[in-house]
């Protein structure tokens, strides 16, 4: 089975949407003026962005700069005290169906009584509506997005005989078959070996090269020039946002960062000469 | 003893009550086993025991014991319950689990200050309120059998029907809303099923033990498999065999409540599964960790001997 096949849809639906489009500048997703708080103590505020299309957007920040909340607002998982947010030109409502999701690994319990597979079929109920089982195709869809992962011999084991790196490639095979074009990973690197590291940056890559756009909120700055196009730098609010290569630098690290980043800084400069 | 269950299976109504017992736990089997892998085992019992007061106030307006009117009064009670410990903690540091404590103590003790006013009262002693506390099977009747039968096929359909929402809800609720799915009212739709059983059941178990057809049977049949459609259905076995053993032992024994022996014939249940489930019970646990042991140390042995022997065979070239 090949990728073609598996996404002959998602690649029909940008042209359906040029042919309707009046909007020919609908970002995949365009954040005006954000504030969001966790029991009236504000965790982000006016944060504005536009992400362009087809691209690895990585967001960086300290501890409690807001990163995943970020995400969870534009989801819709906590609820907005300000602003708006625009996917593709529309409401997260409306457009739920273009969007895939990776939440952090933690989130669940690994102890569930279920299969790697049974997982990969959630990202399918959406599709599926109401009162409708997953069947024979959905179950193809997912054991196919489970091989692309890496994780074609574990199928039918049961998630918490699974190490913290192929549990987290179930979630990303699960995200796969939701089939979107934009999609939002909370942390996917977070307690990966390099192996899996190296499987789940080459898979972003090729979801790229199939116009797909990723934000990932990541951690590891010694890895962000390597992984991806465009940043995002938060500290409760958006520091700077845009081409890593411009937005990438001492400067704004510093402001993102505090004093913390100046070692990282020098040495990264040392290593550049 | 055999022949006592034989004559009291021969009796009619007998039968009915144990038929609706066997439906009562089946069901609390099932939807408990979504309130246990979600992690609110306590929510149940929670619920039961507010629904105490709710009953009794439904009895107080109306002066009739009509098990559909108890049914009202015990839901409207669940809900001011669940409302109260949402309310507690989003404006207080306190977490879910104390107030869940709080909630289930403070409904419960006014429950019983209103039965025992009943219980006082001009038509209270043949009210047979009382009986709410622990359970009585026999004294149900058959309209009583008819609602509880009915109830329990309405619990079934619904966990047929929203079975793979349930799923998600209860394994990744977060990826859920981001999908769309309205997670909020899954949730709430869980809790009413949830209350919708455990009034089904206060009749028959009682509201201080009804939680333990929720909790017991769906922590038993987590001990045999790792499969989700199959650890429901193993739950509702356990529990219709849980109810089943629960009435015919009250009906045996005079005076012996419902409620107990269901949750004894339950923990037996749960016991044995514990002890004895080949993968995650305590028996075929301390057997693997002994098989990799043994393992381990011969593998040792092994090299021990063949170094040694490299060892000789040097000393014998050296020689």
């Amino acid at each position: 089975m090949s990728d073609a096949i598996l996404f002959e849809k998602s690649q029909l639906q940008p042209n359906a949407n040029h042919l309707k489009g009046t909007q020919p500048t609908s970002a995949p997703l365009s954040v005006r003026d954000l504030a969001v708080a966790y029991h009236k103590k504000p965790v982000l505020s006016g944060v504005s962005f536009d992400i362009p299309e087809g691209q690895l957007i990585g967001i960086l920040g300290p501890n409690g700069a807001g990163k995943s909340t970020l995400i969870k607002a534009v989801l819709g998982l906590v609820p907005k005290m300000h602003g708006e947010v625009k996917i593709f030109g529309q409401s997260y409502r409306e457009q739920r169906r273009r969007i895939g999701y990776v939440p952090q690994r933690e989130s669940v319990d690994w102890d569930f009584p279920t299969h790697a597979l049974d997982v990969v079929m959630m990202g399918r109920y959406g599709h599926l509506g109401w009162f409708r089982r997953p069947g024979k195709k959905e179950r193809d869809l997912a054991a196919h997005c489970l091989e692309q992962v890496g994780m074609g011999d574990y199928m039918y084991r049961q998630i918490s005989q699974l190490s913290g790196g192929q549990q987290q490639r179930v979630f990303l095979a699960r995200a796969l078959v939701q089939d979107a074009e934009l999609y939002f990973m909370d942390e996917p690197f977070a307690g990966v070996d390099a192996t899996t590291e190296k499987a789940i940056i080459s898979l972003l890559e090729q979801l790229k090269k199939q116009g797909k756009t990723v934000l990932v909120v990541h951690h590891d700055l010694a890895t962000v020039e390597e992984y991806f196009d465009h940043v995002l730098l938060l500290n409760g609010r958006l520091v700077a946002g845009g081409p890593t290569n411009e937005v990438f630098v001492p400067d704004t690290l510093q402001e993102t960062y505090g004093g913390r980043i100046a070692m990282i800084g020098s040495r990264s400069e040392k290593g550049q000469v | 003893m055999w022949n006592w269950i034989v004559a009291i299976l021969s009796d009619p109504n007998t039968r009915w009550i144990l038929l609706g017992c066997l439906l009562l736990g089946f069901s609390s089997g099932i939807i408990g086993s979504f309130t246990f892998l979600r992690r609110q085992s306590l929510m149940g019992d929670t619920l039961a025991h507010a629904a105490l007061p709710g009953i009794c106030i439904a009895f107080m307006l109306t002066e009739t014991k009509s098990v559909g009117l108890f049914l009202f009064g015990a839901l409207v009670a669940g809900i001011v319950a669940t409302f109260g410990i949402s309310w507690i903690t989003r404006y207080s540091r306190i977490k879910q689990d104390a107030a869940m404590g709080i909630v289930l103590t403070v409904f419960f003790g006014i429950g019983v200050v209103m039965l025992t006013r009943i219980q006082h009262g001009a038509s209270g002693s043949q009210s047979g309120l009382d009986k709410y506390l622990f359970g009585q099977a026999a004294s149900m009747v058959m309209t009583d059998v008819y609602v509880m039968g009915g109830v329990c096929l309405v619990l079934l359909i619904a966990c047929l029907a929203w079975f793979k929402e349930f799923k998600l809800v209860s394994f990744d609720p977060g990826f859920a809303r981001g999908m769309g799915l309205p997670v909020g009212m899954l949730e709430q739709l869980i809790l009413l099923l949830t209350v919708i059983a455990v009034v089904a059941g206060i009749q028959a178990v009682g509201v201080v033990l009804v939680a333990a057809l929720l909790v017991t049977p769906a922590a038993a049949a987590r001990c045999w498999t790792d499969s989700l459609s199959l650890m429901v259905l193993l739950a509702g076995v356990f529990g219709a065999l849980s109810g089943a053993t629960g009435t015919i032992f009250s009906t045996l024994v005079p005076n012996l409540p419902t409620g107990p022996v269901t949750v004894l014939a339950a923990t037996v249940l749960f016991a044995g599964s514990a002890l004895l489930a080949p993968r995650r019970g305590l028996l075929a646990r301390r057997l693997r960790s002994l098989q990799a042991k043994s393992a381990y140390l011969r593998e040792e042995h092994a090299t021990l001997q063949t170094l040694s022997a490299q060892r000789a065979q040097q000393e014998r070239g050296e020689l």
